[in-house]
């Protein structure tokens, strides 16, 4: 959702009460976002153990609908939405003519002819006139973030809270469906989707019910202690989960084969933007590959700090900090492939010095099951 | 708030000087900015540091933040309970999480740092251009 007030800052719709609450506030990407409200670590142990609340509306909402939506979605993103059942999502890409990235996004098919996509809040505007430029099947594509409120509640109680405001069966949507209904008294879609590596639930619905469904939510969640969280700990969150963020380890220098994401380049569903060159990428092999790594003392490994193999700089941290779970600082980071097996050793250079740190594999976090 | 026997710099270290002896540390305000810290780097004993440069840092899940020093002279002690218990910083900035003692070269430096009211006024109209 998109309300844009001063020259540059977008906010949304919870945005003053966020401050009121006393929300730590940062600029992301253009948006005046909560950082933290308890604090990053306090929060990051919520969603692990309990549920946690974020305001996630400045993210973007692009929806194709007619005859040939499903064509086009196919024509620009990497994963192959011909498999989707309605009511079904996936994660996939927005690719560039060269088979990188415009963006990373999740594909929603609400029917045969619409799809909902949710993309980065930085990068909707671009999302949507790329879209719009390859669109050579008549679809009709709307940039619809205005239209569009998002809260996630994720934890392993998130389940049993959202119960409460509904009447939809809740635990029989699995992973990646969704499905459309009022929570409450709000119609909403209701995806069990997520970035932060546990169960929990997105859900969009109309702005004019936020400040409803964020009080609604915390005071259906009061007795399992959830509790909003900011972007600190989604950031935290992801990165243990091994999730990719644009702009860290996704670019429009990046294609999803160098990142580990094999797993949405689905070659066999016909062209699509950046398909030949990622083909040839794929038979000669990357150049480059996206790991995980451990630091073997305590100094933290951030992102954008050089990455050395036996003296050599061979890449940047992508992400990298502190794991508040695993109690050890984690981060990814390109590596030649040569040299991204599980166990090799690596530096990170913090102020002039080379830190030890060891690949591991990715994610770095499962949730248990 | 802050201590009324403290002096304070603008990048929001504090030091109280006893005899020739000053102990730094950082703000109140300068650990809510930063958050939840979770790594300190401390000076050797002995090390020679210069007012106005940075002589360690502290870390926060987001940020690295250099801690200058106020003063100018040697590092008597460090209080070494930061390196396993770098949030103590979070619960008690002005008291038990102190950062180093240092032997001042020439406790006269010390006058031209702000006293605590300067240094609220200062830290009040921070926030507010946080907030503006």
């Amino acid at each position: 959702m998109t309300t844009q007030t001063t020259a540059d800052v977008r906010k949304t719709a919870l945005n003053s009460t966020h401050r009121r609450m006393g929300a730590k506030m940062v600029n992301f990407g253009g948006w005046d976002m909560p950082l933290e409200y308890s604090g990053i670590l306090s929060e990051h142990e919520a969603v692990r153990t309990r549920a946690g609340l974020f305001d996630v509306s400045h993210m973007g909402e692009i929806e194709i609908r007619g005859d040939r939506a499903l064509d086009l979605v196919q024509w620009v993103t990497c994963n192959d939405a011909s498999k989707l059942a309605s009511g079904q999502a996936h994660y996939s890409g927005l690719m560039t003519e060269r088979g990188t990235f415009v963006d990373d996004l999740l594909v929603h098919k609400i029917d045969d002819t619409h799809y909902l996509l949710c993309v980065n809040a930085a990068n909707q505007d671009d999302d949507f006139e790329h879209i719009v430029s390859h669109n050579r099947f008549g679809a009709q594509a709307e940039n619809a973030g205005d239209r569009y409120s998002q809260l996630a509640i994720q934890g392993p109680r998130a389940l049993e809270i959202l119960k409460r405001l509904t009447t939809m069966a809740l635990g029989t949507i699995r992973y990646y469906h969704f499905t459309f209904g009022k929570v409450s008294g709000v119609q909403c879609l209701i995806a069990r989707t997520g970035y932060t590596g546990e169960d929990g639930f997105e859900i969009y619905f109309a702005p004019e019910y936020s400040e409803k469904l964020w009080h609604d939510l915390l005071e259906a969640g009061a007795n399992e202690k959830l509790v909003p969280c900011g972007l600190g700990a989604r950031n935290t969150l992801r990165l243990e989960a091994g999730m990719c963020l644009y702009g860290h380890e996704i670019d429009a220098e990046t294609t999803p084969l160098e990142a580990g994401l094999g797993w949405i380049t689905k070659f066999d569903k016909g062209p699509f933007l950046g398909s030949e060159i990622l083909a040839a990428q794929k038979r000669a092999g990357v150049s480059r590959k996206l790991v995980g790594f451990e630091m073997l003392d305590k100094r933290i490994g951030r992102d954008g700090y050089p990455v050395r193999i036996s003296g050599h700089e061979v890449g940047r941290v992508t992400s990298g900090g502190p794991s508040p779970t695993l109690k050890k600082n984690i981060g990814m980071a390109y590596v030649p492939p040569a040299m991204s097996a599980p166990g090799a050793q690596i530096e990170i250079g913090i102020r002039g010095q080379a830190v030890p740190a060891r690949i591991i594999a990715l994610p770095f976090y499962k949730r248990p099951r | 708030m802050y201590p009324a026997d403290y002096r304070y710099t603008k990048d929001h270290e504090w030091i109280k000087v006893e005899g020739s002896l000053g102990t730094i540390g950082i703000t109140d305000y300068a650990q809510q900015e930063l958050g939840d810290v979770v790594f300190v780097e401390l000076p050797k004993v002995a090390a020679r540091i210069k007012a106005g440069e940075s002589f360690g840092s502290v870390e926060s899940v987001k940020a690295v933040s250099d801690i200058f020093s106020p003063v100018s002279g040697e590092i008597a002690e460090i209080n070494s309970a930061l390196v396993d218990a770098p949030e103590k910083i979070n619960h008690d900035p002005h008291g038990a999480a102190w950062l180093v003692r240092i032997k001042l070269d020439d406790p006269k430096e010390v006058s031209a740092l702000m006293d605590a009211k300067a240094y609220q006024t200062y830290v009040d109209e921070k926030a507010q251009e946080q907030s503006a």
